[in-house]
């Protein structure tokens, strides 16, 4: 290999080496930098590396291709996925300061980890290869266990960094057994490789290899029946890191699905397309009746995430073009709403403490009419009611659907989206006609401004909603 | 003259929101201390923002183009042009009436709202953003346009009946919310397939392309389980009296007088002219539901001690005749429907009004507390016996003209449905007058009836123009019939058209 052709392969690489090495700066900065002075200084470094790295992948990178032999690729999914998280981790990181602060748990591990985790998903969204996906993947699942246990002197954090571990393991497990079996069975790691030998026909060791893949990443998007740990981790780990927990490594993973799938497997499509089908089901039914009797607000947004991840997937079961914007265009909508969400759940401070159950909620919209009207508008957006703008991530899911001939797959999506807007309803319903006296104390700059601008977001989107889809329209359109 | 105005309509539709946002902006800029004052501004705004709409809505009528079929008042902006969808409005004549209904229902619904003292802005702002929706949907000419404003509705719908309703509101706004929601999302899926069968969302073009029968038939029924929902029709209609009894005054007017609306104008705008061999197919089923919503909801609304939902019940029994006529596919079947659908906006509309006037005064809506207002309230007596006899379908009021026109369209179909309805009629002389009876003739027996005063003038100001709409449509028709004249012809030409050719 030579120079020219290294520098060629790095400068695909800015984002992640601008990461990596962003990373292990905080790091001496925080061991080395002594005082209240320096957790504050890596946090907004760490928010800037965030941004930026997001940022970069979309000015910096300015070529497309493959690096490492194909190890490793950058395109056009890979860039916008790559500006999403990256966007959305710095937004998750600001919310995470104020409460840290309050909570004393203010570590300057807490932004390495969550830069590391982003290095992993930057990775996972980039691999191209059996061996850097499961890299990828446990970067950022490592750092995930660990910033879900953050909160190590409470009971219930550690308790849920636990069950996420154990579980996490197992399915990565998984994941490699059914890698290996691929690599048995197709000779090669690379997904150009193993393409081509799905093309010259499948075989039985790589339709099975393929499903235990799938059942490793269903794990990782939290997708029924691979769900069970969503509820108790979201709700065990501190807030902040159940608002990250619910969006970037969720836009990483699965988008690493639809990767895996429609590329090194797209030619097994009539295979994996049924696998799908009954995990988008069980994920929409599942997560929209679990979601029905839920009291903790944090619970029953582990139960809409995993009923919104079965949307995501009835976009992959499509397997088309339309199959793939919808996705990218449904999971911006659907992080927009949840980060806002999640907005809302940490402004949810009395002089007490924290609170999270959704009857504290009660009569909001009267003695804080900004955070009453902020929850309502995205409640109904996560719900995919119009005239909100997560309408229309719901509608090009279905969309795609009925375009590959998929009704009854289609039909069952909109009844289940019935369903789910029965709990997003009760949200609303506690928000608005109920009377409460819980009082909330100011929440911070960075909360208010995210639940109120992701708020305004759900309606002002709207007439622009177009800017996104085309930008998704061109992703589809080259990826395929 | 505002014809060649291209934003006209879009000004007419989001002039309402426009109102909400200035209220909004002054309800969270406001200290807590200045509130009072923001309820009382609010009330202000909402109204001028609701007469300007109204205004806007009589220059529509007043420019627009009776003798053409096809739409007018055309705005189109791109708008996701790249996947075909677009924001596309315009009237015909099967929907300019609708909108201008609804912009002189509004004004009078926030003046009636005076007994809401509570959240008042909060209040004004859902009404403006449902006033901004229900026009939206008559001018939508884009599938997907039409779904936003269709379902958007449902959001302030919600909040309405559930902040400011009765007793039992939070039920009934669920109920309204979920069985609504669940007819319509089957629709979507309808329209998806449209999309991509037709490769655009553009209602015009739409209207011309033709489905095969079999996709028909199912597209036929998706949207039928959103409309029956909305319009509502037996047996699907069972939401429509939780949500009418628990909806404040005002909100009841706007469901009855316009939301049911939706249903019938879909039915005419959809099911009708884009399904026309699954509509013929199906129309014995719509004739079967509409008599029997026709007869068995008259029955039942006689059974009610509840005035509201008495009133609710002979909603659905008039609905009925809306679907009996929409489907008896003929000039005066389809004229009929849609005179009966705007006649009872102001009927049910002024009926609801009526029973809000006594449920401000005495705070209880059953038949049995009141008798003898007359002595009391000899001109509430009046009005209220006008709009009695309205539903009814007495002769020179508006309602008798919407009744008898369906039923001769029905009648050429055939004469069981005619007499079906026929009864209905008889029915509804019968619920009406009994309750008409019980609550305003006979001695005063209940002593806290005894200080009761008759209507102010703020009411009046409410019922004059209602008064003056009833008898107008009663007594000169054609002021109706001549603006859908065109429409419907043509929308029954084409209709007709595509019969035989799928015959062969």
């Amino acid at each position: 290999m030579t120079a020219d052709m290294l520098s060629q392969d790095l400068s695909l690489l800015i984002p992640e080496l601008l990461l990596a090495g962003g990373a292990m700066a905080l790091l001496m900065l925080g061991v080395f930098m002594k005082g209240e002075g320096a957790n504050k200084l890596v946090q907004w470094l760490a928010v800037v590396l965030l941004a930026g790295a997001g940022l970069a992948s979309l000015f910096l990178v300015t070529g497309e291709g493959q690096a490492f032999d194909g190890g490793f690729i950058f395109d056009g999914l890979a860039r916008f996925s790559k500006v999403a998280i990256g966007v959305v981790a710095a937004i998750a990181l600001l919310l995470a300061m104020p409460y840290l602060k309050a909570e004393k748990l203010g570590k300057i591990e807490y932004s390495v980890l969550m830069t590391l985790a982003v290095t992993g998903m930057f990775m996972m969204v980039s691999a191209n290869d059996l061996i850097s996906m499961y890299m990828g993947i446990e970067l950022q699942s490592l750092s995930l266990y660990v910033l879900a246990a953050f909160n190590r002197d409470s009971l219930r954090a550690s308790e849920a960094g636990l069950k996420y571990f154990v579980l996490g393991a197992l399915s990565s497990g998984l994941l490699l057994y059914g890698s290996s079996l691929v690599y048995g069975f197709a000779g090669a790691t690379g997904f150009n490789e193993i393409a081509i030998a799905v093309q010259s026909g499948p075989s039985v060791g790589l339709t099975f290899g393929l499903v235990f893949v799938i059942c490793g990443l269903a794990f990782k998007v939290s997708a029924a029946p691979f769900h069970m740990w969503t509820p108790d981790v979201y709700e065990g780990a501190p807030t902040p890191v159940t608002a990250f927990f619910a969006t970037a490594p969720k836009m990483a993973a699965i988008v690493l699905l639809a990767r895996v799938l429609i590329e090194p497997f797209g030619g097994m499509v009539e295979q994996w397309r049924d696998v799908i089908w009954i995990v988008a089901v069980l994920s929409m039914g599942i997560g929209a009746f679990g979601a029905l009797t839920q009291t903790n607000i944090k619970r029953l947004m582990a139960y809409s995430s995993i009923s919104n991840m079965g949307y995501a997937l009835v976009a992959i079961a499509s397997a088309s073009q339309t199959g793939l914007w919808a996705l990218l265009v449904y999971m911006i909508l659907y992080m927009i709403g949840v980060i806002g969400s999640f907005g809302a759940i940490l402004s949810m401070r009395t002089r007490e403490g924290m609170v999270e159950q959704i009857s504290d909620l009660a009569g909001i919209a009267q003695r804080n009419p900004g955070l009453g009207w902020s929850i309502t508008a995205l409640m109904f957006s996560i719900g995919g009611l119009p005239f909100m703008v997560g309408f229309f991530g719901k509608f090009f899911v279905v969309f795609a659907a009925v375009q590959e001939g998929m009704l009854i797959l289609a039909v069952l999506a909109v009844l289940f989206s019935v369903v789910g807007a029965a709990y997003y309803l009760r949200v609303v319903k506690t928000v608005w006609f109920d009377e409460g006296e819980v009082e909330f104390v100011p929440a911070a700059v960075s909360v208010y401004w995210v639940t109120r601008l992701a708020g305004l977001a759900t309606v002002l989107l709207l007439p622009v909603i177009g800017w996104l889809v085309f930008r998704a329209y061109s992703v589809g359109l080259a990826t395929l | 003259m505002f014809g060649e105005f291209e934003a006209f309509l879009s000004i007419l539709t989001f002039v309402p929101a426009l109102g909400a946002l200035v209220i909004a902006i002054f309800r969270f800029t406001a200290r807590a201390e200045d509130q009072a004052q923001i309820d009382k501004n609010s009330r202000m705004v909402a109204w001028v923002a609701t007469m300007v709409t109204l205004a806007l809505s009589l220059i529509l009528l007043f420019s627009f183009d009776q003798d053409t079929a096809g739409f007018q008042f055309v705005h189109e902006i791109e708008w996701l042009s790249q996947i075909g969808l677009g924001y596309r409005l315009g009237v015909d004549g099967l929907s300019v009436l609708f909108v201008v209904l609804t912009a002189f229902l509004m004004p009078l619904c926030i003046m009636a709202s005076g007994a809401i003292q509570k959240r008042v802005a909060d209040y004004m702002i859902a009404f403006l953003l449902l006033e901004t929706l229900v026009i939206g949907v008559f001018c939508a000419l884009d599938l997907v346009v039409f779904y936003i404003f269709f379902e958007g509705g449902l959001i302030p719908m919600f909040i309405i009946i559930g902040v400011w309703g009765g007793q039992n509101r939070v039920y009934a706004a669920f109920k309204f919310f979920l069985y609504t929601l669940l007819g319509s999302v089957l629709m979507l899926v309808a329209m998806i397939y449209m999309f991509l069968q037709a490769g655009t969302t553009d209602i015009t073009v739409l209207l011309d392309h033709e489905f095969a029968r079999n996709a028909q038939m199912w597209m036929w029924l998706a949207f039928f389980a959103s409309f029956a929902v909305k319009m509502p029709m037996w047996p699907v209609h069972t939401w429509l009296p939780d949500a009418h009894v628990q909806a404040p005054t005002a909100g009841s007017v706007i469901l009855a007088g316009i939301l049911l609306k939706m249903g019938g104008y879909g039915f005419l705008r959809f099911s009708l002219p884009m399904f026309p061999e699954a509509s013929d197919y199906f129309a014995p089923l719509v004739f079967a539901l509409s008599i029997i919503a026709i007869i068995y909801t008259s029955l039942v609304a006689f059974r009610q001690t509840d005035i509201k939902k008495l009133i609710a019940y002979s909603s659905v029994a008039h609905m009925g005749f809306v679907t009996m006529g929409l489907f008896a596919m003929n000039e005066t079947g389809v004229q009929g429907a849609i005179f009966q659908m705007i006649s009872h906006g102001f009927i049910s509309g002024a009926l609801f009004l009526c029973v809000g006037v006594i449920y401000d005064r005495m705070h209880t809506r059953e038949i049995a507390f009141y008798g003898g207002l007359v002595h009391r309230m000899p001109v509430f007596a009046v009005i209220f016996g006008l709009f009695t006899m309205a539903n009814v379908g007495l002769p020179g009021t508006s309602g008798f003209v919407g009744e008898i026109m369906t039923m001769v369209g029905a009648f050429q179909v055939s004469w069981w449905i005619a007499t079906g309805a026929a009864v209905g009629v008889i029915l509804s002389a019968m619920y009406m007058l009994t309750v008409y009876r019980n609550v305003v003739f006979g001695e005063i027996t209940n002593p806290k009836l005894e200080n009761i005063t008759d209507i102010n003038r703020m009411e009046w100001a409410i019922f004059i123009p209602l008064i003056i709409m009833t008898l107008w449509l009663g007594i000169s028709s054609t002021m109706v019939t001549d603006i859908t004249a065109a429409s419907v012809e043509n929308l029954i030409n084409q209709y007709q058209a595509a019969l035989p050719a799928a015959a062969q």
